[in-house]
């Protein structure tokens, strides 16, 4: 059946239905339910709403980041002593393969533009869906085949693809990866390839044209913003990746030699080819999560955002400096260009340090209130600080030539990662779960996880900037008792589990709100944004009326008309259009 | 219109000037014709955007004074639930193993992302403009 959407049916009241601090709710009795579908498990192979598909999206990307976590506790427990043998050396080497290409590939990217993107960005921009439903439920569709062929890897025989997540060639040739866990890696690759194409290119298109009337681009809030860069750099880069793919899954099946020097071919390419993508798709991973932290910070500062422009321009600096670094990966190389990927790299610091001005400025004089999103939200500037911090000092070549390959590099990219992707990451969990549920989470276990979460953080990943300083190289299944390594990584791996035990106040937390739910309201938060001025769940199609949208927190004028226009000195309030207008909305 | 399609012009122009810096220093294919593509991708949408910006009539969503009665009207219209995404998606996953695990599994992949084709064409059809 297709809806057809006429706008008529979103005129609401003029004023708030209540005293400030919960949205327009007036619902007409005839929207509540009008529209519902089929349920359970048809309703989630046959839905095209971007909500329900927003929800399938996170579930599976939090199943995929469990998985991959727990691997990443048995790479830690293996190191915790020198000459371990807790797993052999070659399911050592499909772990760490598998534990990165599960957490980049299926989890950082998915639960932002998959998840929360989905669920958020028509909610925010005003529209009744994405813009194209059924493209949104392929790409759910894609992404859960790649995700299930890249897990089922393991009980193929020859195990899991084992080259690390880069899979540079030549060891991912035919000869030196052989069987066919390689090649379900390689496939996997090319499904969720398509599944984030299709996304970013619904993303765009819902950004660009089914923004609510008065929403001009310079309004959308800065999560959508993000959401926007983010899906432009996933279609420069992404084609890239399925490319370089398929080119080596023609090498290795075909007889092509486009990486191997013996048939002429050059192995270099494909570190290009790969870094082309990667490190746009490191951004791709991170400006979300930035957006997150941008829409959180305001709300509980009680401010609006310090610097919005500022933002959406560094958001785009970063997003076009990006396609222009990827070759700082490959400095030992010997044959990239050090000056120009070095300087490039270098710049990216200038967009990143005003975001942090801006984050600062919106919490400087705020009322701050430190419920878990906002926790989670300052967590996230910690650790992405000092992730950044030694970002910009492997940015430059003799630093990296000491550094590279060495846990120097494996802590700074964990501290980028986890701080963007899991802190942040939650951060917009915690911030959206009731708008997505309808109910609360518990703020007690929530900061509970924010807390055992951020001590077992620091504690695993500064003992390995240290032993990245004192040699020890990445990807090593063990070490000997002379090497002087053992009490950093003893340190390490006991952070690691603690970092791991925080999950479990977060299954407490949705256990709890399972069992005994708080209703939430729709506006739990005195949020701003267009997102909680609807019900939480949003009923069908989203809306029921729209606020006039005159500021990038139409939420917040339509619940505070005292603060709704904020006027130079010694200028006249203009007369809203609606006021004048007033009797068209009868 | 006018703002999304500066902002994709902007993000191409600036990748044909790093492309072109980047040739001129390194001599090296691969980076060039990637940046070269990555700034046809910014330019060429976006000038289309900024050709339809001049030629159409101002949209209520670029009004910063637009009222939401202006927005009356067909907003879009959009599919209900529908199974042939699934099936398509099945589809493509067949297909894919069939590189993996041997030629028996095309008719499979076959048969779902034809059957795929034709519902969702029909589906569309009946359910009226999309």
């Amino acid at each position: 059946m297709t809806t057809i959407i006429e706008r008529p049916d979103l005129i609401g009241p003029e004023e708030p239905a209540g005293p400030g601090g919960h949205g327009p709710v007036e619902h007409r009795a005839d929207d509540d339910g009008h529209h519902a579908g089929p349920s359970g498990i048809v309703n989630w192979l046959t839905s095209t709403d971007h909500k329900v598909i927003g929800k399938s999206y996170m579930i599976t990307s939090l199943v995929v980041f469990f998985i991959a976590g727990v691997m990443a506790l048995v790479i830690r427990a293996q190191l915790a002593s020198p000459t371990s043998s807790l797993v052999g050396f070659q399911t050592y080497n499909e772990l760490f393969t598998m534990h990165g290409s599960l957490m980049l590939y299926l989890f950082a990217g998915p639960f932002a533009f998959g998840g929360l993107a989905n669920y958020i960005v028509p909610l925010q921009v005003g529209a009744p869906d994405m813009a194209f439903p059924r493209l949104n439920a392929l790409s759910y569709w894609l992404y859960l085949g790649g995700s299930t062929m890249m897990i089922s890897s393991f009980v193929v025989a020859g195990g899991a693809a084992s080259y690390g997540w880069t899979a540079y060639a030549p060891l991912s040739n035919a000869t030196n990866s052989p069987g066919a866990g390689a090649d379900l890696w390689l496939l996997s690759l090319g499904l969720t390839g398509f599944s984030a194409i299709f996304t970013g290119v619904n993303l765009a298109a819902t950004i660009f044209y089914l923004r609510a009337p008065g929403m001009t681009m310079f309004r959308v809030p800065i999560f959508s913003w993000n959401m926007l860069v983010t899906a432009i750099l996933i279609l420069i880069a992404f084609p890239v990746l399925f490319g370089a793919v398929v080119l080596l899954f023609c090498d290795r099946h075909f007889g092509t030699h486009i990486f191997s020097v013996q048939g002429g071919g050059v192995p270099v390419l494909w570190q290009n080819l790969f870094w082309f993508f990667g490190h746009p798709e490191v951004y791709i991973l991170a400006l979300p999560y930035f957006g997150m932290v941008t829409d959180i910070l305001p709300v509980f500062s009680r401010k609006p955002l310090f610097g919005y422009k500022g933002m959406v321009f560094a958001t785009m600096s970063i997003a076009a400096l990006s396609t222009g670094v990827w070759a700082h990966h490959m400095f030992t190389t010997g044959v990239v260009l050090l000056p120009f990927f070095s300087l490039l790299s270098y710049l990216i610091a200038v967009p990143t340090g005003i975001k942090f001005f801006n984050w600062i400025g919106t919490m400087w004089g705020g009322q701050l209130s430190f419920q878990t999103p906002m926790l989670f939200s300052v967590g996230f500037l910690f650790a992405f600080l000092m992730g950044g911090v030694t970002g910009v000092l492997l940015a430059s070549p003799p630093v990296d030539f000491m550094t590279h390959n060495t846990y120097f590099v494996v802590a700074h990219f964990h501290q980028v990662l986890i701080g963007t992707t899991v802190f942040a990451g939650f951060a917009g969990f915690y911030f959206w779960y009731p708008k997505m549920f309808g109910r609360m989470l518990n703020e007690r276990l929530g900061k509970l996880h924010f807390w055992t979460m951020f001590i077992g953080f620091w504690i695993t990943f500064i003992p390995q900037y240290l032993l990245g300083l004192d040699g020890m190289p990445r990807r090593i299944a063990d070490y000997l008792p002379s090497n002087g390594w053992t009490t950093l990584n003893v340190v390490s791996t006991v952070g690691a589990f603690i970092l791991g035990a925080s999950f479990l106040f977060f299954f407490a937390n949705l256990w709890v709100s399972w069992r005994s739910p708080v209703a939430a309201g729709d506006n739990p938060w005195d949020g701003g944004a267009l997102e909680w001025c609807t019900s939480s769940p949003p009923p069908h199609h989203n809306f029921t009326h729209l606020p006039p949208i005159r500021s990038e927190r139409p939420t917040w004028d339509y619940n505070h008309p005292e603060h709704r226009k904020v006027h130079r000195a010694g200028e006249e309030p203009v007369p809203d259009k609606e006021t004048v207008h007033a009797g068209v909305n009868s | 219109m006018r703002v999304d399609g500066l902002f994709l012009v902007g993000l191409g122009i600036f990748f044909a000037i790093i492309g072109i810096v980047y040739w001129v220093f390194s001599y090296e294919d691969g980076g060039f014709l990637m940046l070269m593509g990555s700034a046809l991708l910014g330019i060429l949408p976006g000038s289309y955007y900024l050709w339809w910006a001049r030629h159409m009539k101002p949209q209520p969503d670029d009004d910063p004074d637009a009222s939401v009665a202006e927005g009356a009207g067909t907003v879009d219209s959009f599919p209900g639930s529908s199974i042939w995404p699934f099936i398509l998606g099945a589809g493509a996953f067949f297909a894919t193993l069939t590189f993996v695990f041997g030629l028996w599994m095309a008719p499979i992949a076959a048969a779902l992302i034809l059957s795929a084709a034709i519902g969702v064409t029909v589906e569309s059809r009946r359910g009226g403009a999309v």
